[in-house]
């Protein structure tokens, strides 16, 4: 498996969209971190573009790939291979790659500007690590859509629904849900509202860095627990680890029945 | 007991010739005067008590001629959880550098360290008191100064808790340099009129930092004010000043720097709001300025409910706080023009340094918080944004006319801080 990982990760990384995809973050954050002064505006700039193109770039590399690369899927399945080694080597390849780029993207100017002085340290690795996590989800999310459908139009459409059903409309209804029952107490329904979504979840963990204060002000017992505490910053990891295993135990079954 | 309180004031005139020079006493553990109390009870009009290192397990002290109790450093009055330990009845009293340890509580009586009585002219200064449940308590006192007090309590729950220093029915208070921890209120005013609160330091009490009720003019300067159960509490009062206040990190559900409830003519001007859940929370409280203030970093800087008139909130600076503002009416006369928003995403093209288009800073998701606060866990998303921005692009429901109208394009540099001379 690590030698395809190896592969796969060195192909991506010297190929032109890793670069570019690096070059972007770099050029925004050292734009975003040159225009303000003031950090923490920095960064909430950045988490809503973390939460947001983090996951379509990552969606659209994984579908990229798989379709790119079918035919050396195919060389490599002839091959005696383990089928869970092929796909979550590279699987993990992209995944690691797009990591990586983020984590210069994002990590380098801020480290050059020189983040471990200041006080918001724990808002930009929260970034960073929540923005690495989401990566690994629709990387996933892709690649498990890209093994279901052999038609990439299909794929690429299927994907990209995905996407936008977890940054939009996924939100949408949520707060539709939230506003049109408000007589019931809906503290629970709004937490695990919150799970379901890796987007929200990665949103929140962000928030419980930057926007306490206002958060704090809410009035219900759960969210107290939920928001005051380590407890919270637990469960949210927990929601997020999940979403990275079920979409690769998504491949991993997919990977081991299908017929190519 | 009148009579015989008669008698005794006899003896002692007799012992003490009214205009004889005034004498120090040594109080020293072991030595003739081993107890405060008999020194207090023995001494003469104008003499020094001096009180050595030790610890004097006493309580209930009144001094009821003016005297003063000057402590060398070590002396320690310890009630042993008996009650009040000094009782100040006499006009022109000093109580200086002495450690005050365990009154205990009492549901039947205020206990407290330091209690003033109906008198004036006193000046409680350099003491510690340490697990007091009221520290230093005033009551129908005039013309006195508390000043550099250390005050420790050990609160735990608000029913069985007192405040650190309690002022009732007072006027021309300096309270100054105290520091408060750990009790109910860290200052509490009632019918305090015509006093100055000047650099002193409240954190972690239970309840407020600061409470005043019916307290009329009144000047707030210098203080610090953090981690307070609610913050910082003003109600009912008018002709007020504060400046260079700074009110920061309370956090909670019903936490706020500062609540005015009800205050008219007040000025509130050079202080920062950093980190509290609510900034400033403003209910039926008119002719209140705002100006050169910083909010930093609050959940929300201003929330403003009903009946809130000729308010002016000018150049302040927002900074980076999670709501800007709330405001639950819809007609409005207050101003808000000339102020630095952070979130201001406006032009300057005729270079005037106020931005062309106005800023409106109660956002839609305000009044969804409002009406279901779970959505609360929704904050900067994606499609909250999305509604923010359709609402700003035609609003519908948020207020048109509660607007910046001349939103500064930098943030704002305070003047110097006037110097105000207190009477």
């Amino acid at each position: 498996m690590f030698k395809i990982l190896k592969y796969s990760f060195y192909d991506l990384m010297r190929g032109r969209w890793a670069f570019l995809y690096t070059a972007f973050y770099l050029a925004l954050t050292s734009t975003l971190l040159w225009l303000s002064p003031d950090l923490s505006k920095v960064i909430i700039s950045l988490m809503n573009v973390v939460l947001i193109l983090v996951p379509l770039i990552a969606t659209m590399f994984g579908i990229m790939y798989y379709y790119h690369s079918r035919e050396f899927t195919e060389l490599l399945l002839a091959q005696p291979l383990r089928r869970t080694s092929i796909f979550f080597g590279q699987y993990l390849g992209i995944a690691l790659s797009l990591s990586a780029s983020l984590l210069v993207g994002i990590g380098l100017p801020f480290v050059l500007w020189g983040v471990f002085s200041s006080d918001s340290t724990g808002e930009w690795l929260m970034v960073l690590v929540t923005g690495i996590f989401l990566s690994f989800i629709f990387a996933a999310v892709a690649y498990f859509i890209a093994l279901n459908h052999e038609n990439r139009i299909k794929g690429f459409g299927l994907a990209i629904l995905a996407w936008l059903v977890f940054a939009v409309v996924y939100d949408g209804v949520f707060l539709l849900l939230l506003t049109m029952y408000n007589d019931y107490p809906l503290e629970g329904f709004a937490i695990a509202g919150t799970m379901i979504n890796p987007i929200d979840m990665a949103r929140v963990l962000i928030l419980l860095q930057l926007d306490i204060s206002a958060l704090m002000g809410y009035t219900g017992a759960v969210f107290q627990k939920f928001l005051g505490q380590s407890f919270g910053m637990m469960l949210a990891f927990g929601a997020l680890m999940m979403w990275v295993l079920l979409p690769a135990l998504g491949i991993r079954w997919v990977a081991q029945r299908k017929d190519f | 007991m009148k009579y015989f309180l008669h008698l005794l004031t006899l003896i002692l005139w007799t012992v003490c010739p009214p205009a004889a020079p005034a004498g120090t006493i040594r109080v020293a553990p072991g030595s003739a005067w081993a107890s405060v109390h008999e020194a207090v009870s023995k001494a003469c009009d104008g003499d020094t008590i001096l009180i050595a290192k030790g610890l004097y397990l006493e309580h209930g002290i009144t001094v009821s001629r003016p005297l003063a109790l000057i402590g060398e450093p070590g002396a320690i009055i310890d009630a042993q959880g008996k009650g009040t330990i000094l009782v100040v009845e006499a006009p022109g009293v000093t109580v200086r550098g002495l450690e005050f340890h365990n009154t205990g509580y009492s549901y039947v009586e205020d206990r407290s360290a330091i209690r003033i009585r109906k008198t004036d002219g006193f000046t409680i200064s350099h003491n510690i008191l340490k697990n007091t449940t009221f520290g230093i308590y005033l009551e129908y006192a005039r013309h006195g100064t508390v000043f550099a007090n250390h005050l420790v309590g050990k609160a735990v729950e608000e029913a069985s808790s007192g405040n650190g220093i309690h002022l009732w029915y007072c006027k021309n208070i300096r309270l100054e340099k105290n520091h408060i921890i750990g009790h109910r209120d860290g200052i509490y005013l009632e019918f305090a009129d015509s006093s100055h609160i000047k650099d002193n330091v409240a954190f972690q009490n239970l309840r407020y930092g600061l409470h005043f009720m019916f307290s009329n003019d009144d000047t707030y300067s210098g203080n610090r004010f953090s981690e307070n159960g609610a913050g910082v509490a003003v109600m009912f009062s008018r002709r007020i000043h504060m400046w260079n206040n700074e009110f920061s990190r309370n956090w909670g559900k019903a936490s706020y720097g500062l609540l005015l409830k009800e205050i008219y003519d007040l000025e509130i001007s050079h202080n920062t709001f950093r980190e509290n859940t609510i900034g400033i929370l403003v209910e039926g409280s008119n002719r209140v300025n705002y100006l050169n203030n910083d909010f930093i970093r609050n959940g929300w800087a201003i929330k403003m409910t009903g009946g809130c008139l000729e308010n002016t909130i000018r150049d302040n600076n927002f900074l980076s706080n999670t709501f800007d503002m709330a405001m639950h009416s819809s007609t409005t006369s207050n101003s808000l023009d000339g102020n630095y928003w952070d979130n201001y995403d406006g032009y300057d093209l005729d270079r005037d340094k106020t931005g062309d288009i106005p800023y409106r800073p109660v956002k839609l998701f305000n009044f969804i918080v409002h009406q279901s606060p779970e959505s609360m866990i929704l904050l900067r998303s994606l499609f909250i944004d999305l509604l923010n921005l359709a609402e700003k692009v035609s609003p519908v429901f948020t207020p048109e006319n509660i607007a910046d109208r001349k939103p500064r394009m930098r943030r704002v540099v305070h003047p110097a801080v006037p110097t105000i001379h207190l009477s």
